[in-house]
């Protein structure tokens, strides 16, 4: 960019400015682990330590750009906090007083635990991994056990949203989809608490700016997103779903929505039985071949959806042959949202959105979707042979998160977007939401949940894997008497579509032994005893509690595994250090939760850049040696003989999950030759460290729109395995299965919800979207707790472990729980202030700062800020533990007891997904004589034997002899 | 004190800061104390890194404020580094001559050597923007990443400070204002980059861009308000008129 001046540039007299330092004697390639993002990172290294990373301009997630978290790694990487050797505890849980041990000693330790509970009842182990990105092989592995009780961190992440999509269009927000960001000309943002996805957001973003595109940002908050935002809507937590099924309401007034669109690639048309109280009540009316039935103007009679030449209604009401009556899917939801409940002027003020607001974005939304199509000059053919000449889009895109998953209506709310995009006809349509390879896949395409009576025994692997799609109750995980089979009751009434299990419920339901107790815990990478913990106070008494009669804990054995002394360390009685991200193989998968884009289908991997200085291994390496150590029968040869003695990098090019289809996509086959599809290749993870650690293959023109329906793109994703078969992915605006469950609970059908659950899931399995209040709201005494409460990530740490690095804990060090303006003048508060914040559950002392550009309901804080005083190697003193706090300890794990005394997990009823942001609070001024520090505090953790030096200068980078 | 060069440098090298897309996320912070911390005035020293008062030497840092009150108030993400002025009041402050002006390209920089520590270009700087490494006892600052812009060891398209490099929303450019076909004073004049504090007469070489006009409630007129659809057919009969004019149905 810049030529050399001709002069060199030095002053007379100085010390010569060298120009052209060296970047270290070694550069090389591998994928971020700073977040979930997994962007392509190059690392310079000098003797062997890292002198920088900078984002890979080739690689397809990042190009270039490396957010704070990135470039923080080198911190990570050499943070104090890092483990050294493995821990055996013998001091009591929680004291943080262990041995060290050598690695056959764990190893045995752990073999001897887990052999003894699988050759009895393979229920007793409970594995659970949190923010890993080898949940390809931590399933597998978990399958192979034949515990039913596995599952990754989604449960308390975006499941409902997941599944809310993957059920609507076989696709879902953030992972398998992301905006059009070259052709959309408006975007609406939902609750994006500065997290999913980082880079490609900001890159997005300032993408859309450029071109003059108009960016809508809904969020109570005012930070970040939001604040670069053309238009910040300030909603009340857990009402985006009013606020957008009133859009619905608005478009469906004026009658702009793409009905073409609607009767050639969803459910819109399909006809729907109308016969209250009977078995088939809300199903859809089906021919002899079980094929869906619309109404063929054309005929005047039915006929099964989807042939080329028919004429489907979308209104009316009709009489089958057999003298049902029934009604298009989308007469039903017209029906719905046109009623005025649904009306700007009735949703203002509980949405905190004026109704000329709402009335306005309609207007735009229309607008910009039917009178500024984009248009791309490329031919397509859909399923059917009906070709186009050209790509017609509707260019309004949406993305949603947080702020929409971390409520207990997220997945009806989530719904209700989707909707929303469908209408508009913007789904896979250029301007609007685009899917990323392997997806769509339909949702009746997917896998069921294992785990069911009879599917665990002794010394077997499961018949499947752990988590899936039910399509109905006949694919729930529960007894005879609808009793729960997982420890997380994952897949029961309770939760029936928890399709990334229930992490959050572990150990409240371990220590309860409800439905059974468990004797190994067994976790990964997540900080279960403190900030990815609900109700941190309990779960942490919960960790340490004791059987009366036996003094045994009542969860009997803990193994965990972490690269770094977090809170939750000291919980265990087996410690496996793992390594750091720099220091080891993995691989990002498609069977896992791959890097594609829009318009091409990729993976990565990570490999060794440095080795390990202490006694630690690859978490990945030890699970595979305790799988052949097991005998597992996927981890050894005949012989018992292990199958991977390579470790993970072994497995990751080996492993074959069906013929032909293994862990990474590129370079398969024998001579490499192959994607998608295709033998192991020996050789393949050096075509990818050669490859700077990723494989991108871009998807011709003809494939990069219409996916769900699109005919060449089906049978190209079927040739690389993507999918099974070419079957279109219809979009369902009537989800069928929801249905099926409401059936159930209403007495139809053999497998019956126990009494208990009846109402609860007739009220909610809805099959069209609607809008309920979040249910701890809902049981929450309004008028005393007046206050919503939810929490953001910064940018700077967003799915991280940040506090602990020493360059970013200058950025967030300590928290602070903002108060809007309104309130904080109501309550005679004023900044810097000390409150105590009190939820119907718990009580704590913060304090605030006072801010104007926030919903005036709401109060909010920065997540996982707050620290316990001896974890991370950080100062006990530390501001991270005097001030700074956790909302956690606000948020109940369970709802209030129902009539009857059951206490429902605190969750989304459908999905399961944790309810972080359904909590409500109080504040009340401190007294002036307490003390200038955040509560609860607890003791401080004791150190393991070996603790890493802690500097007190660090002088990262400093050349040697110079001062 | 020392001297501004005698005649303009030959070269306006400098940054423009995109106030319209940065979104506050500290990518440009963290990047450049990584390639500084090993850098012209390496090291950037953190003191107390794990403990209670954690205090690094930081180029460039983000403030994050609101401006206004009510509904209107706006969230202004603002990043700060040196500035590069052309009178550089950092510069003819300093008692030694370790603070100056390069000729060849206008960027300012510190001569550690000759550095005392007596920190009175921090106190003349009205940005704030110097950073006193107290391990060191000595001045550091943004050097526009001197060890970067013309390194021969880094590809071309390399040679721009870290932060640019690095910013995932485009919010940073660096080019030579000299020039006015440069990218960076293109940008400047076509988005009206102003000055930070012009009323202090640094006249700063760095450019901010303001955010662009925002399209917010007040551009109504524009979209005309949604009819009401329902009347004309009974309930739903649009949907048939809407039907009947698709091509392919």
């Amino acid at each position: 960019m810049t030529s050399k001046p001709s002069s060199p540039g030095n002053r007379l007299g100085d010390r010569p400015i060298d120009f052209s330092p060296s970047l270290g004697d070694k550069t090389d390639y591998t994928t971020c682990y700073m977040c979930a993002c997994r962007c392509g990172i190059k690392i310079h290294l000098k003797d062997g330590t890292i002198r920088y990373i900078e984002g890979n301009r080739n690689h397809p997630v990042n190009k270039g750009v490396l957010c704070a978290k990135g470039s923080a790694g080198i911190m990570q990487h050499n943070s104090p906090a890092r483990l050294t050797k493995p821990l055996r505890r013998v001091g009591p849980r929680g004291s943080g007083e262990f041995r060290e041990i050598e690695w056959g000693e764990a190893l045995d330790i752990a073999i001897g635990w887990l052999a003894q509970v699988r050759a009895t009842d393979p229920r007793r182990l409970a594995f659970f991994t949190g923010r890993d990105q080898s949940q390809a092989l931590t399933s597998w592995w978990a399958q192979q056990f034949g515990t039913p009780n596995y599952a990754a961190h989604g449960g308390f992440c975006s499941v409902n949203m997941a599944t809310a999509g993957i059920y609507t269009f076989g696709s879902a927000f953030w992972e398998f989809s992301e905006p059009d960001w070259d052709h959309a000309e408006y975007l609406l943002m939902f609750g994006v608490a500065e997290d999913h996805d980082s880079n490609p957001i900001k890159m997005g973003l300032s993408k859309l700016k450029e071109r003059g595109a108009k960016f809508v940002s809904v969020n109570p908050i005012r930070t970040g997103y939001s604040a670069v935002a053309d238009e910040w809507l300030g909603i009340t937590p857990g009402t985006d779903g009013l606020f957008v099924l009133s859009l619905i309401h608005e478009l469906l007034r004026a009658g702009r929505v793409d009905a073409g669109y609607l009767v050639r690639y969803t459910n819109a048309p399909y006809l729907v039985i109308d016969n209250p109280g009977a078995a088939d009540d809300g199903l859809f009316a089906r021919d002899e071949n079980d094929q869906p039935l619309i109404w063929d103007h054309n005929k005047d009679a039915p006929a099964a959806a989807h042939q080329a030449d028919e004429a489907p209604a979308l209104r009316g009401a009709y009489t089958l042959a057999d003298g049902r009556r029934a009604k298009p899917v989308f007469q039903l939801l017209a029906e719905r949202y046109l009623h005025k409940d649904y009306s700007p002027t009735v949703v203002a003020f509980q949405t905190g959105i004026p109704a000329t607001t709402i009335r306005r974005i309609a207007a735009e939304i229309a607008e910009t979707a039917f009178e500024r199509e984009v248009v791309i000059d490329q031919p397509w053919t859909d399923w059917l042979g009906r070709r186009q000449e050209k790509m017609v889009g509707r260019p309004v895109s949406m993305h949603a998160m947080r702020g929409i998953s971390a409520h207990s209506n997220g997945f009806q709310t989530c719904r209700a977007i989707h909707l929303l995009q469908v209408l508009l006809g913007s789904i896979d349509a250029p301007g609007g939401l685009r899917y990323k390879p392997p997806y769509p896949k339909g949702f009746d395409s997917l896998p069921r949940p294992s785990g069911r009576p009879g599917e665990v025994k002794p010394n077997s692997p499961l018949p499947g894997p752990h988590l899936g799609f039910p399509q109905g109750p006949e694919d729930l995980l529960v007894d005879e008497e609808g009793a729960a089979q997982r420890i997380d009751k994952a897949f029961s009434w309770e939760a029936p579509i928890a399709s990334h299990g229930m992490m959050h419920m572990v150990i409240t339901n371990a220590w309860k032994g409800d439905p059974y107790p468990i004797e190994v815990l067994f976790m990964y990478m997540a900080n279960m005893a403190w900030n990815s913990a609900m109700n941190t106070s309990e779960t942490i008494r919960m960790l340490t509690d004791t059987d009366e009669e036996t003094g045994d804990y009542k969860i009997p054995r803990i193994i965990y595994s972490d690269a770094f002394y977090s809170e939750t360390v000291p919980y265990a009685d087996l410690v496996l250090p793992d390594t750091t991200y720099l220091e080891r193989w993995d691989c990002i998968s498609l069977l896992d939760r791959p890097i594609c884009d829009a318009d091409g289908a990729a993976d990565s991997i990570r490999h060794p850049v440095v080795t390990p200085d202490r006694d630690v291994r690859p978490f990945q390496d030890v699970l595979i040696d305790l799988g052949a150590r097991l005998g597992l029968s996927g981890f050894i040869k005949e012989g018992g003989r292990p199958r991977y003695p390579g470790g993970y990098a072994d497995y990751i090019a080996n492993h074959e999950r069906q013929p032909g289809v293994g862990m990474l996509a590129g370079w398969r086959g024998e001579n490499g030759d192959k994607t998608g599809k295709g033998e192991p290749n020996p050789a393949q993870l050096d075509r990818y460290v050669e490859n700077q650690c990723f494989w991108r293959e871009e998807l011709a023109p003809g494939h990069r729109y219409f996916r769900n329906v699109n005919a060449d793109y089906l049978a190209y994703a079927q040739s690389k395995g993507f999918v099974k078969s070419t079957d279109p992915v219809i979009v369902q605006l009537y989800s069928e299965p929801l249905q099926k469950f409401r059936l159930a609970a209403r007495g139809h059908g053999d497998i019956q919800p126990p009494d208990r659950d009846r109402q609860r899931v007739e009220t909610y399995f809805d099959p069209l979207p609607f809008w309920y209040e979040p249910l701890d709201n809902h049981a929450t005494d309004g008028a005393t707790y007046t206050l919503h409460a939810v929490t953001q990530r910064p940018m700077a740490m967003y799915h991280s472990w940040g506090t602990q690095n020493a360059w970013l804990r200058q950025i967030h060090g300590s928290n602070r729980l903002y108060v809007p303006k309104m309130a904080a003048d109501r309550l005679g508060l004023v900044d810097d202030d000390w409150v105590w914040a009190e939820s119907r559950s718990g009580r704590i002392k913060v304090q605030i700062r006072i801010m104007e550009a926030l919903n005036s309901k709401t109060v909010w804080t920065w997540n996982a800020i707050g620290k316990r005083a001896g974890a991370w190697n950080l100062d006990p003193a530390a501001k991270d533990m005097t001030q700074g706090f956790l909302l956690n300890h606000l948020i109940d794990d369970l709802l209030p007891e129902q009539a009857g005394g059951y206490r429902y997990a605190n969750s989304d009823p459908i999905t399961g997904q944790a309810a972080w942001y359904d909590l409500k609070l109080r504040l009340e001024k401190a007294s002036p004589e307490e003390t200038a520090v955040s509560s609860p505090q607890f003791e401080v953790l004791g150190q393991p034997p070996t603790t890493l030096e802690r500097p007190s200068v660090l002088r990262y980078g400093a050349v040697k002899g110079r001062r | 004190m020392t001297g501004l060069p005698a005649t303009p440098p030959q070269r306006k090298l400098g940054l423009v800061i995109d106030l319209d897309t940065c979104v506050g996320c500290h990518a440009c912070a963290v990047n450049c104390k990584e390639w500084n911390a090993g850098g012209y005035h390496a090291p950037l020293t953190d003191i107390d890194p794990y403990g209670v008062e954690p205090d690094g030497v930081w180029f460039n840092r983000i403030h994050s404020f609101e401006v206004g009150t009510g509904p209107d108030t706006r969230v202004v993400n603002f990043p700060k580094s040196c500035l590069h002025c052309d009178n550089a009041p950092c510069v003819t402050v300093c008692p030694t001559g370790a603070s100056y002006k390069r000729v060849e390209d206008g960027i300012v920089l510190v001569e550690e050597d000759k550095c005392i520590g007596c920190k009175l270009c921090s106190w003349a700087c009205p940005y704030g923007a110097r950073e006193f490494d107290g391990d060191a006892g000595v001045m550091k600052k943004c050097t526009l990443c001197i060890d970067r812009i013309y390194n021969d060891n880094l590809e071309e398209v390399d040679r721009v400070p870290a932060c640019v490099a690095t910013c995932p929303a485009s919010a940073r450019h660096f080019g030579d204002f000299a020039d006015p076909n440069s990218n960076v004073s293109k940008l400047a004049a076509e988005r009206g980059g102003f000055d930070l504090m012009p009323e202090m007469d640094c006249q700063p070489v760095n450019k901010y861009l303001p955010p662009r006009p925002k399209k917010t409630g007040g551009d109504t007129d524009r979209v005309p308000e949604l009819q009401d659809a329902s009347p004309e057919g009974g309930f739903l009969g649009w949907v048939d008129r809407l039907l009947s004019s698709t091509e392919h149905v």
